[in-house]
């Protein structure tokens, strides 16, 4: 597929009804994607996305785009794998060129300590059906040789876990095309519609209050970004989230190929090349919550600190934009999906700085949570229940921050 | 973004460690749920929200403020 013969996307807007079988709240990419899967998946087309500002321009809009599998924990590495088995097949499903880019990951070590930490992730990651490997420095410094191998004399790269299936993917083609192939079945996403509460009979959400009147649902899924806290408080629950910033930016083009993604545990650094030549880095989260989008020097300072330590030929690039997204962050580092204890009301969150990888399987399993009424065996481990019963997802350590 | 401590002045805020203050709601009244809200559950207020500083690289002392979560302004 080429960008310059593709056909536009052809979006369909129309007028809001006042019942739907599902609402689905927040137009981001978990939204529509969810309501792509009820749609192809389950043929449940009666669904409404409500979206308070546009599609795809919330925190679906302010991510570093980078797909990955190679998590910590067993959960995990399964569902992320599968999200990495969809997306490797959305362009061929959607019809629709999404700049996905196989690339591979690396994820350095700098450490004695650190190489064990790798080293027992590629294990986990390989047994659970992503494929990793442990490698070299002398492999490191074939795929990359921009590195620095003595990390600025303090980061010395003693080896790596390779992760092959790393990739990136255009976060607005991602939701664009979820987004057409929703509509094309008869779902309708609503633009400019704020919630502003839920209906609640019982124990069961029986509609959603917006910013244009009452619209009647059998099930609201809440796929909000950032907002996710006072979502929930309209059905009285109360959530492990912690709203945080995390910044980003990119340079000017870098005129050579830089063929993986690059991360560093311990430097809190990740950098990746995008379809323009950019090269897109980050770090990690602001400490303390914040729903601003102000992003600010202290960071891009920090961040380019760790970006020369690393790779030295940044010096030579110049700062073209720097951004801020908002990261619902959870106290185990993994995702909240499924049911809340509410009827009808579902909820997927806690997508820290890890929401754009997980797009498709997150909405390929709650559309058939939402279907079915059972919750898919990929996603019990992350009800939203797991805090109470003391069964935590704890993995900090492979979360990063991309 | 600088916070402005009454040791040392107004300072930046690569000064301070975050310290957060958290409240269970009256309305939870079992004991086990209230223990499970004060281990996992959070105000995440959208607006002022008080809070704690520590001025590591300062005073080495806490401080509490407000400050605005939307607009990140100290109040």
């Amino acid at each position: 597929m080429n960008e310059f013969i593709e056909q536009r996307v052809s979006l369909t807007w129309q007028q809001p009804k006042k019942s739907y079988d599902v609402v689905i709240i927040g137009g981001g990419g978990h939204g529509l994607a969810a309501a792509y899967y009820l749609a192809t998946r389950h043929g449940i087309t009666n669904v409404a996305v409500l979206e308070r500002s546009y599609i795809g321009g919330g925190n679906s809009g302010r991510n570093t785009t980078i797909i990955r599998s190679n998590y910590g924990i067993p959960e995990a590495v399964r569902f992320y794998q599968r999200s990495v088995d969809l997306y490797a097949t959305l362009e061929a499903e959607t019809d629709r060129w999404v700049m996905h880019k196989e690339k591979g990951m690396i994820g350095l070590a700098h450490s004695e300590a650190n190489m064990r930490v790798e080293k027992a992730r590629a294990a986990v990651n390989t047994a659970f059906g992503a494929k990793t490997d442990w490698i070299g420095p002398d492999e490191v410094k074939k795929m990359c040789p921009e590195l620095d191998m003595t990390g600025g004399g303090h980061y010395p790269v003693v080896g790596a876990a390779y992760h092959h299936s790393g990739a990136t993917a255009r976060h607005d083609r991602v939701v664009w095309a979820f987004a057409e192939g929703a509509m094309k079945r008869g779902a309708h996403v609503h633009q400019r519609i704020e919630v502003t509460g839920l209906q609640i009979a019982g124990n069961r959400v029986t509609g959603v209050q917006t910013t244009q009147g009452d619209i009647a649902a059998g099930a609201v899924l809440c796929a909000v970004g950032g907002h996710v806290t006072s979502v929930a408080a309209m059905a009285g629950l109360r959530l492990p989230i912690r709203t945080h910033q995390l910044q980003a930016f990119v340079t000017n083009h870098y005129e050579r190929t830089f063929a993986p993604i690059l991360s560093s545990g311990p430097l809190l650094f990740y950098v990746s090349q995008t379809a323009r030549g950019e090269m897109l880095m980050g770090a990690e989260i602001d400490r303390q919550p914040s729903y601003s989008y102000r992003s600010d020097y202290k960071f891009l300072q920090g961040c380019a600190f760790r970006a020369v330590t690393l790779l030295p030929f940044l010096r030579n690039l110049q700062v073209l934009r720097q951004w801020t997204g908002v990261c619902d962050m959870s106290p185990d580092y993994s995702p909240i999906m499924g049911q809340t204890g509410v009827e009808g009301f579902y909820i997927t969150t806690g997508w820290g700085t890890w929401g754009f990888k997980a797009i498709p399987a997150s909405g390929e399993q709650l559309a058939a949570a939402i279907s079915t009424g059972k919750t898919p065996d990929l996603i019990a481990p992350f009800s939203l229940d797991r805090f109470a019963l003391d069964r935590t997802m704890a993995d900090r350590g492979s979360a990063g921050t991309h | 973004m600088n916070l402005p401590c009454p040791n040392c002045g107004v300072r930046p805020i690569t000064e301070f460690l975050y310290g957060e203050l958290t409240s269970v709601p009256d309305a939870i009244t079992d004991a086990d749920a209230r223990d499970v809200d004060r281990a996992f559950m959070r105000n995440n207020p959208q607006g002022p929200q008080t809070e704690r500083w520590f001025h590591v690289y300062g005073c080495r002392r806490w401080i509490t403020l407000q400050r605005d979560t939307r607009t990140d302004e100290v109040l």
